[in-house]
């Protein structure tokens, strides 16, 4: 860690377009070393885009950026050595077996004690019993453990995970937070874009990124507390045909439904407040609850919608 | 390069490019080698004959003995022969009239008609030729003594013909040597075109290039096993031509096996150009197919290059195959050395910066 406290990543306007489409509008951002930084946002919200910018896979049309010490742009030649990138797709060989793989990434980035190194890393991500086996045949949480396995491989200082859990089961996804703990421990950094509300808590801090635009940074309480939301919770029977009366009342912005209960939620909490209590009866249960980052997240991409 | 030995680790597993590989030189060499003649012999014949006498008995003989015509059948008459010939059973029919004999000797030059079905004119060019000049040798040596009269008088001028390099015009001698720069083509294009396209489609093209190996390294990486794989099948098809096909080899391998190196890597040139423009595998062989039907076809390989009209000429100078092919036959064949095959070195050099420049610079815009 020669670069002392200065953050693992610290973006200025970073701004990529394909065609007429702005897919990262000026983004600016900065990232703790050893931090675990969630990266949330609808489909084609320039996630990947913004990742694949910071590993030098693609060049931004404009402004600058700093990932371990060294510029985006012109040194990415010196970032990539330190970085484990892992893409949404599996992007390993199907047809070579999980040892063959490791050993191609392992002489990729040219480590030393090859061998050794690939055989304790299977070891550690319990890969060993598969190691003749063909990539393509393992399930999709042994790939992902795999994929994982050969990013860590050269020891980065920081992981750049992309959607590294989309359709792994629950358990292979605990394995795996399980994981990215441990490397935080030992001051790896890691960005890791994810659609699941369960893991942006995991984050140290997050953002919530759309259609190019950051909308949200910071620690899930600051994400929640900025939005500015109330959110109340309502249960009781025939939920769904409430739903839709509540919708119509002045103040609601939300409803979202968990279940048997409901969550309705407004930027103006006296008014959301009145206008539920107007409506209540002894059928429903009503109660004032803390704003869950999910909330937060369709208001934003309710927002974004409309404008 | 951990790339080189990937691949190969890759190629063993994919069994059917690996078959690919290994049995397209092997099935061309012998379609090509055993079953294409472009010289065809034994061409049946039926025989129509109204005068049967010592003359016409030994015109059919010669006939048969050129190694040509192959009588099959003897006809009664002219109905017979023509349905014969309708039909396609015989390619010829030899038509020796009544009296034939008797007007022969008594010098009023009687006509021998000799009926071709010339539908497929290279099929029958060369048993014409024979016809012709072997009814003149042919009856030389009959007509003797007082007969000697009728002889025809020796031509005012003698023509010698020299064929060199081929003497016998051995089909395979030119063909075999022409499949080696065929096989190449079409292996390294399609399969360059396949190996690069398929890092992309099935993304693991992403992760090669976000490792600190240089992009245009991941590239020679990928193309270097394929050059081996090109020589692999280069001394695979001298094997053949010198031990199953017994055709002299005259020039020096070693010049063959380094120039050979320009014309694999304007093919590889092609297929990278390919890999960049094709968005999937199927894309990339239909693209790799419409560079290798001008090839194998107007390179002079299947047909003679001269005589194509001039625009067809002009296509095929622009083509690789098209020098590597005077090359190797120059070489393997007249014993060329490296003075002789210079014009058509340059040819090759300058396709091979077009195409791999129009391949580096797509493949760098696609890196964005």
């Amino acid at each position: 860690m020669s670069e002392g406290f200065s953050p693992a990543i610290s973006v200025k306007d970073l701004t990529k377009s394909f065609g007429d489409k702005v897919v990262v509008k000026k983004l600016s951002l900065q990232v703790e070393q050893g931090e675990i930084f969630g990266f949330l946002g609808p489909n084609g919200s320039g996630k990947t885009t913004f990742i694949r910018m910071l590993c030098g896979l693609l060049r931004p049309d404009s402004g600058s950026g700093i990932c371990l010490g060294y510029n985006i742009v012109s040194e990415s030649a010196k970032i990539k050595p330190n970085i484990g990138y892992m893409s949404q797709k599996f992007s390993l060989y199907e047809d070579l077996s999980v040892r063959e793989n490791l050993n191609f990434m392992g002489r990729m980035y040219g480590i030393p004690r090859q061998r050794l190194a690939v055989a304790e890393i299977m070891e550690h991500m319990g890969l060993s019993r598969f190691a003749e086996q063909l990539a393509g045949t393992l399930s999709g949480g042994w790939k992902q453990r795999l994929a994982l396995a050969s990013c860590l491989l050269h020891k980065p200082k920081l992981l750049l995970l992309d959607e590294p859990t989309a359709g792994v089961d629950p358990k292979a996804r605990r394995d795996f937070w399980d994981d990215v703990y441990s490397m935080a421990a030992l001051g790896i950094t890691a960005l890791i874009s994810t659609h699941y509300m369960d893991e942006a808590e995991r984050c140290h801090r997050l953002a919530y990124l759309s259609y190019g635009n950051l909308l949200a940074v910071g620690t899930a309480d600051e994400v929640t507390a900025s939005s500015g939301l109330a959110t109340w919770s309502i249960s009781g029977k025939k939920m769904h045909e409430l739903s839709a009366q509540i919708k119509a009342l002045p103040g609601v912005e939300l409803v979202i439904p968990f279940g048997n209960t409901l969550h309705v939620c407004g930027h103006d909490e006296l008014l959301l407040s009145q206008s539920l209590h107007a409506m209540k009866n002894s059928e429903y249960r009503l109660e004032k609850i803390a704003t869950g980052l999910e909330e937060v997240f369709i208001s934003l991409m309710q927002d974004q919608g409309d404008s | 390069m951990a790339i080189v030995i990937k691949e190969f680790v890759q190629m063993r597993r994919d069994r059917i490019t690996f078959a690919m590989m290994i049995g397209i030189p092997f099935m061309q060499m012998i379609l090509f080698g055993f079953a294409i003649n472009s010289d065809p012999k034994h061409l049946p014949t039926a025989v129509l004959s109204a005068d049967n006498s010592t003359f016409s008995r030994s015109i059919i003989q010669a006939m048969e003995n050129s190694g040509y015509f192959r009588v099959v059948k003897v006809v009664q008459s002219e109905a017979e022969a023509a349905l014969l010939i309708d039909e396609g059973d015989v390619q010829f029919v030899l038509n020796i009239p009544e009296q034939f004999s008797r007007k022969l000797l008594r010098g009023e030059r009687p006509a021998l008609l000799l009926t071709a079905d010339a539908t497929d004119p290279a099929a029958t060019s060369n048993a014409l030729s024979a016809f012709r000049s072997l009814t003149e040798s042919v009856l030389a040596r009959d007509l003797e003594g007082p007969l000697s009269h009728l002889r025809r008088p020796p031509a005012p001028l003698q023509s010698i013909i020299h064929t060199r390099f081929n003497p016998e015009g051995i089909t395979q001698y030119n063909i075999v040597p022409g499949l080696m720069g065929v096989v190449l083509t079409m292996t390294l294009v399609i399969i360059t075109a396949l190996a690069m396209t398929r890092e992309r489609e099935r993304g693991t093209m992403e992760n090669l290039l976000s490792t600190p190996v240089h992009p245009i390294e991941v590239m020679i990486g990928k193309i270097i096993p394929y050059i081996i794989v090109g020589y692999i099948q280069m001394c695979f098809i001298v094997l053949a031509a010198r031990y199953l096909f017994h055709v002299p080899l005259a020039g020096n391998l070693l010049l063959l096996l380094v120039v050979s190196l320009l014309f694999i890597a304007a093919n590889l040139g092609v297929g990278l150009t390919f890999s960049t423009l094709a968005r999937n595998q199927l894309q990339a062989v239909q693209m790799a197919f419409f560079f290798f039907l001008p090839s194998i076809l107007l390179s002079g390989f299947m047909f003679p290059f001269r005589g194509m009209p001039p625009w067809a000429q002009r296509v095929g100078e622009v083509l690789p195959l098209t020098h590597y092919l005077r090359i190797v036959r120059g070489i393997l064949l007249k014993g060329n050395g490296i003075h002789e095959i210079t014009p058509n070195m340059w040819p090759m050099a300058i396709f091979l910066v077009v195409a791999l420049s129009i391949g580096f610079k797509r493949y760098r815009r696609t890196l964005d």
